[in-house]
């Protein structure tokens, strides 16, 4: 299964750090870097390869927001509600991405080509609000531009 | 062979996001298409702090500051700039050709601010190590390396005063020296680049802008307390700080200022990253040292001390990302030197990430001591869209609120605590008379609540209980007693707390208590929202003698909710109503209003 799940990359990559301390986070950043999130069995395999078990692999994969446990869509949307964007309007963005695609918050599309997140700050309030869509920021967004937006990834 | 125009384009994740990459691009296609490809030389920077005005291009030397640049304006700006010599007015900041002698630091943003910190943002490019090693980079480390002792590099950072820019304001030099004196062979130099903060960036900048500073400043900390070995921790959300620090890694190890034998001086030192992953938690120090050692970030009783104790076990040193940039310029300037800046309580500068309903939102770094007035109406430029100041935010989570009354206070640790707020990371978040004060201490209690580790219970179960009294009181069901109650349980968390997170996650409940009770008190008796954003509490009614039927508002609403007959005054039926204010802000003649 090992051969099929990651890439001769990735396993190059966890044999680097195999004997490193404090390698498991970086590891798995690296696993959902390449399969999109942290699979149940992306984290059978860490665990085996690494050594470490299980639950504690699981128990750092639950704490941090970061490590996602469900496959997001072709595009991740992600919504900043930080203090400035909330305080802009961010509420907004998420509120039409609802009425636009049906989505909520840590929801897919039934295409699967949209997932939506809400995140903590993403560092460029002073163009609040903003939203990212795979990883390309938009700025100052009002309500009205959010159809604009999406039709760049249809 | 010099170049006749230096053109600096902004590089920062703000004016990125507007397509900066592509204006970079573009400008350097068009000098090759014009044919002055060898006159001026494209350099991408760190961010230039007027985020507000983004994109940004400076053109040297005659320091033209070009905003809100679109990728389209290359083609003009290498035309009438660079082969014709003419400034394209259009595009500078104040609209009209600058008089001989003018600068950038005379447009009003930048009047009032003192670039140390940022000293190399928007000035170098930072993915080339020689031009920070020509704006003074790495001299410190030369002196210190060879010039200084431990102690005198001690000294040094202790003669000017400096306090770590996290939060807590401790001093510098008694973090460095605690660790220097602690036993052991082995000790490690910390970085912490989790800046969790919601609306502030300072740190990001600073390694987006100048990476060199923070890698020079934790070697020469490692020569000071004896470390071989430093990390630095930083948030997976940047990857271009991330991508900039790794460039500046290797082109620092090339060049043997870092590594094995630095510069020939038989120190040897080398630094690697760490990725956090989005726990707010993990700014607070040992929770940050269970996140390197890759646990859970699940904070620990001290002592035992980062200094004694940390890093595996063994003494650590953990500055910020903004402290750590101060360093170089205390070395190679020398302690008293910087403590020529700010208050006896604070030296230095500090940088504060200005946004919210603000004119001019962006980074400042100002002189410690100056007061908050300066910063929101000088620098920032007053309060967006014709609105009121109602207060700032600053210290995020674990901050307060300051209001009117204390806009003179003189910015330092000491002043901010004594007006009930904090320093922290430098966030500050300016807000008007349409945000509503509650909602805004619901909104921080809703994010410690989320970011709590959930370890000790007064956070865990305290953060929860505050959270439901207020979403209480902003739907209209809070009584007098819930604010008795809020206080008693902001108490008792602030005593019963292992770590800052609990410790503070009452604060804003507290200042916004202290300074805004009517508010409060509006919320429970009158069961109004002044500033008219708890939608349960609010609304919307047609002012008949000013409705001129024209229909726009009924078309707009989603609920269909809005009736009345063409060029007749309209009505909204209150049991529809979903509050969501699309009517007004369609409506042209402002016969619409919230109450």
């Amino acid at each position: 299964m090992a051969q099929n799940l990651f890439s001769d990359e990735l396993l190059g990559f966890i044999n680097e750090w195999k004997d490193k301390p404090g390698n498991l986070i970086m590891v798995l950043h690296r696993v959902q870097g390449e399969v999109g999130y942290i699979s149940r069995e992306a984290a059978d395999e860490v665990s085996r390869l690494l050594d470490v078990p299980l639950s504690t692999i699981w128990g750092v994969v639950t704490f941090y927001h970061f490590f996602k446990l469900n496959k997001p869509g072709k595009y991740n949307i992600q919504v900043c509600l930080g203090t400035a964007c909330y305080l802009k309007g961010g509420d907004i963005i998420v509120d039409e991405l609802g009425k636009l695609k049906g989505l909520e918050v840590d929801g897919l599309t039934e295409d699967g080509k949209f997932s939506l997140e809400a995140v903590r700050c993403v560092g460029c309030c002073g163009l609040a609000p903003v939203m990212t869509i795979s990883g390309e920021v938009f700025g100052k967004v009002t309500k009205d531009q959010i159809p604009g937006i999406l039709d760049k990834f249809e | 062979m010099g170049f006749k125009n230096y053109i600096l384009v902004c590089g920062g994740t703000g004016c990125e996001s507007s397509r900066s990459d592509l204006i970079y691009r573009t400008l350097i296609d068009e000098a090759k298409a014009q044919g002055v490809a060898d006159q001026v030389q494209v350099i991408k920077t760190g961010c230039f702090g007027f985020c507000e005005q983004g994109p940004i291009v400076k053109i040297l030397p005659e320091d033209s500051f070009y905003v809100k640049v679109k990728p389209e304006d290359a083609k003009e700006l290498i035309a009438e700039h660079v082969i014709k010599g003419r400034e394209v007015t259009r595009l500078l900041y104040n609209k009209t050709p600058k008089k001989p002698l003018e600068e950038v630091e005379d447009i009003q943003f930048y009047q009032k601010q003192l670039r140390v910190v940022l000293r190399n943002c928007g000035v170098i490019d930072p993915e080339d190590i020689n031009d920070y090693i020509a704006n003074d980079g790495y001299v410190a480390l030369e002196k210190a390396l060879f010039e200084m002792t431990p102690d005198d590099i001690i000294e040094e950072v202790k003669k000017s005063g400096l306090r770590g820019r996290g939060g807590a304001g401790f001093p510098t030099w008694m973090k460095w020296n605690f660790t220097k004196q602690a036993e052991g062979e082995e000790k490690y130099v910390v970085c912490n680049a989790d800046e969790g903060d919601p609306g502030a960036y300072m740190d990001r900048s600073t390694l987006e802008g100048d990476p060199h500073s923070v890698l020079e400043a934790m070697t020469i900390c490692g020569k000071a307390i004896g470390a071989h070995q430093g990390f630095i921790y930083i948030r997976a959300e940047y990857p271009l700080a991330i991508h900039r620090l790794e460039v500046a890694m290797k082109q620092s190890r090339e060049m043997g200022l870092l590594g094995k034998d630095i510069l020939g001086s038989g120190f040897d030192y080398d630094i690697e990253i760490r990725l956090g992953a989005g726990a707010f938690v993990c700014g607070e120090e040992t929770a940050l040292l269970q996140s390197i050692e890759g646990h859970r970030g699940m904070p620990q009783p001290r002592p035992p001390f980062p200094a004694t104790k940390g890093l595996w076990g063994k003494p650590t040193v953990i500055n910020n990302v903004e402290t750590w940039a101060n360093i170089p310029v205390i070395i190679a300037k020398g302690g008293d030197e910087f403590a020529k800046v700010g208050t006896t309580d604070s030296r230095g500068t500090k940088v504060f990430a200005l946004t919210g309903k603000i004119c001019n939102s962006g980074l400042v770094e100002v002189p410690m001591g100056t007061t908050l007035r300066e910063i929101v109406f000088d620098i920032g430029g007053g309060i967006a869209g014709g609105h009121k100041f109602k207060a700032v935010q600053t210290g995020g989570p674990s901050g307060g609120v300051i209001t009117e009354e204390n806009l003179d206070t003189p910015i330092d640790f000491g002043g901010l605590q004594r007006i009930g707020s904090m320093m922290g990371s430098g966030g500050m978040i300016v807000m008007d008379d349409t945000d509503c004060i509650v909602d805004v201490a619901k909104f921080y209690l809703e994010f410690t609540l989320d970011e709590s580790c959930g370890k000790c219970f007064p956070c865990r179960i305290g953060g929860k209980s505050l959270h439901n009294i207020l979403d209480k009181i902003t739907i209209g069901k809070g009584t007098e007693e819930d604010l008795e109650e809020l206080r008693q349980i902001s108490h008792a968390m602030q005593k019963g707390s292992l770590c800052a997170l609990g410790q503070t996650a009452p604060n804003p409940v507290l200042s916004t208590l202290r300074y805004f009770p009517e508010e409060y008190e509006a919320h429970i008796k009158d069961k109004k929202c002044p500033a008219g954003k708890c939608k349960k509490l609010i609304r919307y009614t047609i002012d008949p003698s000013k409705c001129i039927g024209c229909t726009a508002c009924s078309r707009k609403c989603p609920v269909g909710a809005i009736s009345g007959e063409l060029k007749k005054p309209h009505s909204i039926n209150q049991s529809a109503c979903i509050k969501c204010g699309v009517c007004r802000q369609t409506c042209k003649f402002s016969a619409i209003s919230v109450e």
